[in-house]
C-alpha cells in the first residue's frame, strides 16, 4: 500500500507530512529515552527486520500470497515508539532508495503504514492483553486482534485521504467500502502471522517482547490459542469484512449509486437481472432493481471478492518480480 | 561488512551524473518531483517537457533504458488502480472507443500515471547513479537529523544479513518439503519470522558489543568531508529549476 506521486493532491500530501513528521519526532524522542545510545543500531536492526519480513510472502489461497505490513508486529515486539521509528524508516528508505511510494507522498505513507498501524495496534493489544488471561495464549490472541485491526485502520486512513484530496473523482464511499472491506480480509493474514511470530519469540526469549512486559510470561509457558479461538478469529474477520461492505457501504455513501455504478460497469447487475428470468428466483432479480440496497450490497460483495483476488494476484506477480530485483543473488 | 550489497539497484559508471556530489543529486531529484507534482494535469505539453528532461538525464547518465524500465515496474499496482479510475470515476461521461468512461476518472488516471511514472523514474536515476552509503552521506550533509540517517544506514547494512538468514531458512524449509499454498499452512512461515527476529536480535547484541569495544559512542565517524562545489549545484539544479518554470507556466496558463 505505497501511495505514488500524484495520487493524492499536493496540499493534502503536504498536510499529511506534518502529523507524520510530528509523530516521528515524538517517537524518536520517546524511544531514545529508553534505549539511549543503543537506539541507533537496534532501530536499524528492527527496520531491516521489518523490511525483510515484507519480502516474506505468506500463502493466502491457491498459491497466491500476501505480505506483512509489520506495524503491529513491530509495536508488540519493540513498544509503540520504537515501532513507529522502525516502520517509518522502512517507508522512507523504500521511497528514497527503492522508488516504492512517491517522494511527495512520503508523509501519507508514513502516516498510513507506521503511525496509524502502530497507533491502532498498540492500544488494542494493551487493552486485550490486560483483559485476557495473562498467559502466552492471551498475548497471542491480543496480538492477533491488534494486528488485524491495524490493517483496515490503515485502509481507513487511505480512504479519508482519498476523500479529501484524491484524484479521479471516484465516489469516496465506494473507495471506503472497497478498501476497508478488502483490508479486513487481508488483516486476517496479518493477524495470524503476527500472532505466530510473537509466539515463536515468546517461546524462546519472552524478554524480547516489549508488549509482554509485566505479564510475567516465562519461556516454559507455551500455551497457545485453541483451534476454536483461531477459527472464530478468522470467522470474525470475514464477518466484519462482509458487514462493512453490506451494511456500512450503502449508508456511508453520500452518493448512494456509487456501488451500483461499479455493478453496472462490471455487469453484475445485468447478470443479476437476466439470469433468473422466468425462474422461481425472478423476484430476487427484480429485487435487485426495486431495492437498490440489496443490489448494491450484492454487487459490493462480489466486487470486494474480485478486488481481493485481483489484488492478491497482482501483488504476487509484483513481489516475485521485486524479490528477483531486490534480494541479491546468493553468493 | 564494508558497504552494502544492494548493488542490483546501482549501475556502475563514470558519467557526469555519477560523479555529482550525492547531496546535489538528492536535492535535484526532490525538486524535480515536486515540480512535476505541482504541474496541473491538464498541461499535457508540460509533462512532455518533464519526460523529455528525464529521458535526457537517463541517457546522459549512460543508464540502460531496459534497466530503468524494469526498476520502474514497481508502480504496477497503482497503475492497475489508475486503469480502473475511468470506469469508477464520477461526473460527466464521454465515449472512448465505444465505452462510456468518466472524464474526471480519465484525468485522474492520467494524473497518477504521468506523475507517478516521472517520480519513480527520477528516484530510479538517483539510486542507479549513486551508491546507497553516498546517498546517506548526502542526506547527512543536507542536515537531515543524524539519528534518522544512521538508523537508515544500519538498516541497509542489516538488510543483506537478515535477507541471507531468511534465504537459508527458506532453503532449509523447502528442502524438507515445505510448500505452503493456503493460509492455514502459514504456521511454519510465521515461526521462521519469529526465529529470524530472535536470531537477528541476538546477532545485533553481539555486533553492538563489538561496536562498543571499538569506541562507538552513538554516532558513526565521518570519513569523507568533501563538500559539493558551487558549479555542481549550478549544473544539477538547472534541470529542476526548469521544471519549476514549466510548472509555473502551466499553472499560470491553465
Amino acid at each position: 500500500m505505497h501511495i505514488p506521486d500524484g495520487f493524492i493532491s499536493a496540499p493534502v500530501s503536504a498536510g499529511a507530512a506534518l502529523p507524520a513528521l510530528g509523530s516521528l519526532v515524538a517517537a524518536l524522542a520517546r524511544a531514545s529515552r529508553t534505549l539511549k545510545e543503543r537506539l541507533v543500531p537496534f532501530a536499524g536492526l528492527t527496520a531491516a527486520f521489518i523490511f525483510v519480513l515484507q519480502m516474506l510472502n505468506f500463502p493466502v489461497a491457491a498459491g497466491t500470497s500476501g505480505h506483512l505490513i509489520g506495524g503491529a508486529l513491530a509495536a508488540i515486539l519493540l513498544g509503540p515508539w520504537m515501532g513507529i521509528v522502525a516502520v517509518s524508516v522502512v517507508v522512507i528508505v523504500q521511497a528514497l532508495l527503492f522508488a516504492d511510494g512517491g517522494i511527495t507522498a512520503l508523509g501519507l505513507n508514513v502516516l498510513n503504514m507506521a503511525v496509524i498501524t502502530v497507533g491502532v495496534a498498540w492500544p488494542v493489544f494493551r487493552l486485550l492483553s490486560r483483559l485476557l488471561p495473562q498467559r502466552s495464549a492471551g498475548v497471542l490472541i491480543a496480538s492477533m486482534v491488534a494486528a488485524w485491526a491495524s490493517v483496515p485502520a490503515s485502509a481507513i486512513g487511505f480512504a479519508i485521504e482519498y476523500w479529501i484530496g484524491g484524484q479521479g473523482g471516484v465516489d469516496p464511499g465506494l473507495v471506503f467500502s472497497a478498501m476497508v472491506g478488502v483490508h479486513a480480509l487481508i488483516g486476517i493474514g496479518e493477524g495470524l502471522i503476527t500472532a505466530a511470530a510473537i509466539g515463536a519469540v515468546l517461546a524462546v526469549r519472552p524478554d524480547l517482547v516489549a508488549g509482554a512486559e509485566g505479564l510475567g510470561i516465562s519461556a516454559d509457558d507455551t500455551t497457545t490459542p485453541s483451534r476454536v479461538a483461531l477459527g472464530s478469529f478468522v470467522a470474525a474477520g470475514v464477518a466484519v469484512a462482509v458487514a462493512l461492505v453490506v451494511f456500512v457501504a450503502p449508508f456511508a455513501n453520500p452518493n448512494p449509486d456509487g456501488l451500483e455504478r461499479v455493478a453496472e460497469n462490471t455487469g453484475f447487475l445485468d447478470t443479476a437481472q437476466d439470469h433468473p428470468i422466468g425462474g422461481p428466483l425472478a423476484d430476487y432479480g427484480v429485487a435487485g432493481i426495486d431495492n437498490p440496497w440489496i443490489g448494491t450490497a450484492v454487487a459490493g460483495l462480489i466486487g470486494t471478492g474480485i478486488t481481493f483476488a485481483a489484488g492478491m494476484l497482482l501483488v504476487g506477480i509484483v513481489r516475485r518480480f521485486r524479490q528477483r530485483e531486490q534480494v541479491p543473488a546468493s553468493r | 561488512m564494508s558497504g552494502t550489497h544492494l548493488h542490483v539497484l546501482h549501475v556502475h559508471g563514470h558519467s557526469p551524473v555519477h560523479r555529482l556530489a550525492p547531496e546535489v543529486k538528492v536535492v535535484a531529484m526532490l525538486a524535480f518531483v515536486v515540480g512535476v507534482v505541482a504541474t496541473p494535469r491538464e498541461a499535457l505539453w508540460a509533462f512532455a517537457i518533464h519526460a523529455f528532461f528525464l529521458v535526457a538525464v537517463i541517457s546522459f547518465a549512460e543508464l540502460p533504458f531496459g534497466f530503468v524500465f524494469r526498476r520502474m515496474m514497481i508502480e504496477v499496482p497503482f497503475v492497475a488502480f489508475a486503469v480502473a479510475l475511468p470506469f469508477l470515476g464520477g461526473g460527466p461521461r464521454i465515449e472512448v472507443a465505444g465505452v462510456l468512461v468518466s472524464l474526471e476518472g480519465l484525468w485522474g488516471a492520467w494524473n497518477i500515471l504521468a506523475k507517478g511514472t516521472l517520480g519513480v523514474g527520477a528516484s530510479v536515476v538517483l539510486v542507479a547513479t549513486t551508491e546507497i552509503p553516498e546517498i546517506l552521506r548526502g542526506l547527512d550533509r543536507l542536515r537531515v537529523p543524524r539519528l534518522l540517517t544512521s538508523v537508515a544506514g544500519f538498516m541497509i547494512r542489516y538488510i543483506e544479513v537478515l535477507a541471507s538468514e531468511l534465504r537459508r531458512t527458506r532453503t532449509a524449509m523447502a528442502s524438507r518439503g515445505h510448500d505452503a499454498r493456503w493460509l492455514w499452512q502459514v504456521g511454519p512461515l510465521a515461526a521462521s519470522a519469529g526465529a529470524l527476529f530472535v536470531r537477528s536480535y541476538e546477532r545485533g547484541e553481539r555486533v553492538y558489543q563489538a561496536m562498543l569495544s571499538r569506541g562507538y559512542d552513538g554516532t558513526m565517524p565521518q570519513l569523507d568531508e568533501r563538500r559539493a562545489r558551487g558549479t555542481e549545484w549550478a549544473a544539477a539544479l538547472g534541470l529542476p529549476l526548469t521544471t519549476w518554470m514549466v510548472a509555473l507556466l502551466a499553472i499560470v496558463g491553465s
